[in-house]
């Protein structure tokens, strides 16, 4: 590989070819401020509109200064990053950026976890000329079940628009108008609802600023927890406790199970209970649906649609309802383990605990924004009464867990209550990609084969590449697997699905880059890979310490087919844990 | 104004009109120039068949549409009015032929006439400072204008 020698504030670095400053900069320990520029190594997309021009340097002999994020590195090259002229544009530009942006930074929801607010810090920034004067632009704010859009603190970064657009394939948004009015929008400026938006929150986990921000739900729960006349229950998805530390201060993979069991318990919440309960559910459900459309199809029935499509990410579900709906009969019918916990914690076990359902208030931990909106589709209700009253995000939670004054370092591990507390391995699983195929895996190899599993590890089903497929031996028959993660290749699988290109069993799609550690509302990772494969291993490592690793061995979840569903597709699981889609097509 | 119906001959011409440029994405302005051309403006129904027919998201359609101020999402009236506001006929007194338009059409710049007969907008320089002030109705220039004379112009659009 070709490499160049240059020198950076007086260092000298060598670079391969085509290195811009910013990172030959970054490469060398001097890190030169950006805020339009994202790089996500791991999706294989480098944004670098080079708008903000908040990245200029200077290169002696030349006569404009230069964006590091644009600019390649040339041989023999000097740049100057902190020279007077580099920092005074600089601050200009932070200044400008500053005039017409809202000033309301102690009650904005992105305190603290801004990148405009941070930026203004580490200038030093303590006045901005003729602010007074300044012209401020003011959008309609838009607000949606998951996500609100507040375009007045929009820096047209365009972040959002390249996830939305590049990665996700979704086309929600766009920039839109020109000059002062220019600002990213949905088309005609139209509503985020009315838009082909799915809420998969990526937009949000890439904004820099608090332009778009998740709903907060915290206050609701907050109501609940002190109304004596409710009773109320929390579930905590899988990925959630890979990251929830990090939000103390923990370093990234760090799983806080105990921890947040007991902060939970200790918040006032009746009984703490985990949706991993309910994805060994899922996995009974759609296991056997997979095993029935398999066997029915090996039988010679050519009316069984394959491959199945598994359906617990809510932002998938939108985006096939949205984008796919001749597709519909697909996806499995099962529901995602978010609402087969509500759906059950409000039937089987209200009546076990003598609850009243209106009386019963479920709350879910999610590291996601699509399930905001997933518990409020009407098809989840009982008479307008939701199976899932609230879903917050782990970002949420740690907050409620600060509001509630504890001291999460100092608490002492605690266990889920019983019954829907009891997980395995595969049920924890459920948070990576891959997981959920891996989980169903390990059951349906048992129910197909009549035999036990002894390698419980599937690797050939982990990892990080967008598309990985692998067929595995079901005892002398190969089912073939597709996994995808992140909206743009479950497209690119569903549209060779279309063309007849693949010959797949079973497919399994998150929305979200990683899974839902990847999720829109887990601790802001923007787009670090270091930090995803860092909870996605704890996930694994969790899994691997668990007594039970395969879903149907659950003891919990035998007892409640046993006591009250039956057994898996009977006519109460149908009511209770199968859904049907809608077509919903939108540009 | 009632609102665009879009029916199964408008989506045939802009098949037509998509096809003709290989339904590129690459030839998006082109297609929207042609289909401003044919319609008069782009409306939203014709924003969202282009997307079908290019695969584009409308999101990005409608990014272009805005963004340029030659595209226009309001339908221009029978006879669309354009007033020159550059140079030579802005100091020549242009601001006071739009007030006199303004007045007797009974709309601002940008819109249309309740009867669709005329539309109103501002344009730079036509190149015919010698003129000025100036207006275009549809092909056809007027100079060497002042505002009491709009009236009786007019009145040979009728």
């Amino acid at each position: 590989m070709e490499t160049i020698k240059l020198t950076i504030d007086n260092r000298q670095v060598e670079v391969p070819k085509g290195t811009t400053i910013l990172q030959a900069a970054h490469q060398a320990g001097i890190n030169i401020p950006s805020l339009c520029y994202m790089n996500l190594p791991h999706l294989a997309q480098e944004h670098k509109p080079g708008s903000c021009r908040v990245c200029v340097v200077e290169i002696p002999g030349r006569k404009n200064l230069v964006p590091a994020c644009a600019t390649e590195c040339a041989d023999g090259m000097t740049v100057l990053s902190h020279s007077l002229r580099a920092i005074n544009a600089r601050r200009t530009v932070v200044e400008l950026l500053l005039s017409d942006h809202p000033k309301d930074c102690l009650i904005c929801p992105s305190s603290g976890n801004c990148e405009l607010q941070k930026l203004s810090i580490t200038m030093g920034i303590r006045e901005i000329n003729s602010v007074e004067n300044a012209a401020m632009s003011t959008y309609r704010k838009d607000a949606s079940p998951a996500l609100n859009r507040n375009m007045d603190k929009c820096v047209m970064c365009r972040s959002c628009e390249t996830v939305c657009n590049e990665i996700q394939t979704v086309g929600a948004l766009s920039a839109v108008n020109r000059g002062f009015m220019s600002v990213v929008a949905p088309a005609f400026e139209q509503e985020l609802t009315d838009s082909p938006c799915t809420f998969c929150g990526q937009c949000v986990a890439v904004c820099p600023t608090g332009a778009l921000t998740a709903v907060d739900n915290t206050f609701h729960v907050i109501r609940a927890l002190a109304d004596p006349n409710k009773f109320v229950v929390v579930q905590t998805a899988p990925a959630v406790r890979a990251a929830l530390g990090e939000e103390f201060g923990y370093p990234p993979g760090t799983s806080v199970t105990g921890k947040m069991t007991a902060a939970l318990r200790s918040l006032g919440f009746d009984k703490v209970f985990d949706t991993d309960f309910a994805a060994d559910l899922t996995i009974m459900e759609e296991g056997t649906e997979l095993l029935d459309r398999i066997t029915r199809y090996l039988d010679g029935d050519k009316s069984v649609r394959l491959p199945i499509l598994t359906s617990c990410c809510p932002a998938w579900v939108n985006f096939f309802e949205t984008n796919y709906p001749d597709m519909l009969d697909v996806p499995s019918t099962a529901r995602s383990p978010q609402q087969m916990f509500g759906a059950i914690a409000k039937t089987y076990l209200a009546e076990k605990l003598g609850v009243k359902r209106e009386d019963m208030v479920v709350v879910s931990v999610m590291p996601c924004l699509a399930k905001k909106y997933e518990c409020q589709r009407d098809e989840f209700k009982v008479d307008g009464n939701p199976d899932v009253d609230y879903a917050i995000t782990t970002r949420e939670l740690a907050h409620l867990i600060k509001i509630g004054n504890i001291d999460f370092e100092t608490l002492k591990e605690e266990d889920f209550d019983r019954p829907m507390g009891e997980s395995t391995g595969a049920g924890l699983i459920f948070g990576v990609t891959g997981g959920v195929i891996e989980a169903a895996t390990r059951t349906a190899y048992e129910l197909f084969t009549g035999k036990k599993l002894e390698k419980v590890d599937f690797h050939e089903l982990r990892g990080m590449e967008g598309i990985r497929t692998a067929s595995v031996n079901f005892d002398g028959t190969y089912i073939h697997i597709g996994i995808a993660h992140t909206l743009g290749n479950a497209r690119k699988l569903l549209d060779g699905i279309r063309k007849g290109m693949y010959n797949f069993h079973a497919i399994e799609i998150m929305a979200c880059p990683g899974g839902c550690i990847g999720g829109g509302g887990q601790p802001l990772h923007r787009g670090n890979s270091i930090v995803l494969k860092a909870r996605m291993d704890s996930i694994y490592k969790e899994d691997f310490n668990k007594p039970i690793r395969k879903s149907h061995e659950n003891p919990e979840i035998i007892k409640l087919y046993e006591d009250f569903l039956g057994k898996p597709l009977s006519e109460k699981s149908h009511k209770l844990l199968h859904t049907h889609y809608f077509s919903h097509p939108k540009k | 104004m009632t609102k665009f119906e879009i029916n199964d001959c408008h989506k045939k011409t802009i098949k037509e009109i998509c096809e003709s440029f290989g339904n590129k994405r690459s030839e998006l302005i082109n297609i929207l120039h042609r289909s401003q051309e044919h319609f008069g403006y782009l409306p939203e129904p014709v924003q969202l068949e282009i997307a079908l027919n290019i695969n584009m998201p409308l999101a990005k359609i409608y990014g272009v549409v805005s963004f340029y101020s030659f595209f226009t999402m309001t339908p221009k009236g029978k006879y669309p009015i354009s007033i020159c506001m550059g140079t030579a006929c802005y100091v020549r007194g242009a601001e006071k032929i739009v007030e006199a338009l303004e007045k007797e059409l009974k709309i601002k710049v940008g819109e249309v006439t309740q009867d669709g007969k005329y539309s109103l907008d501002c344009l730079r320089c036509i190149g015919a400072c010698g003129l000025a002030p100036v207006i275009m109705i549809g092909d056809e220039v007027h100079g060497r204008l002042d505002p009491a004379m709009i009236k009786d112009i007019l009145k040979k659009y009728e």
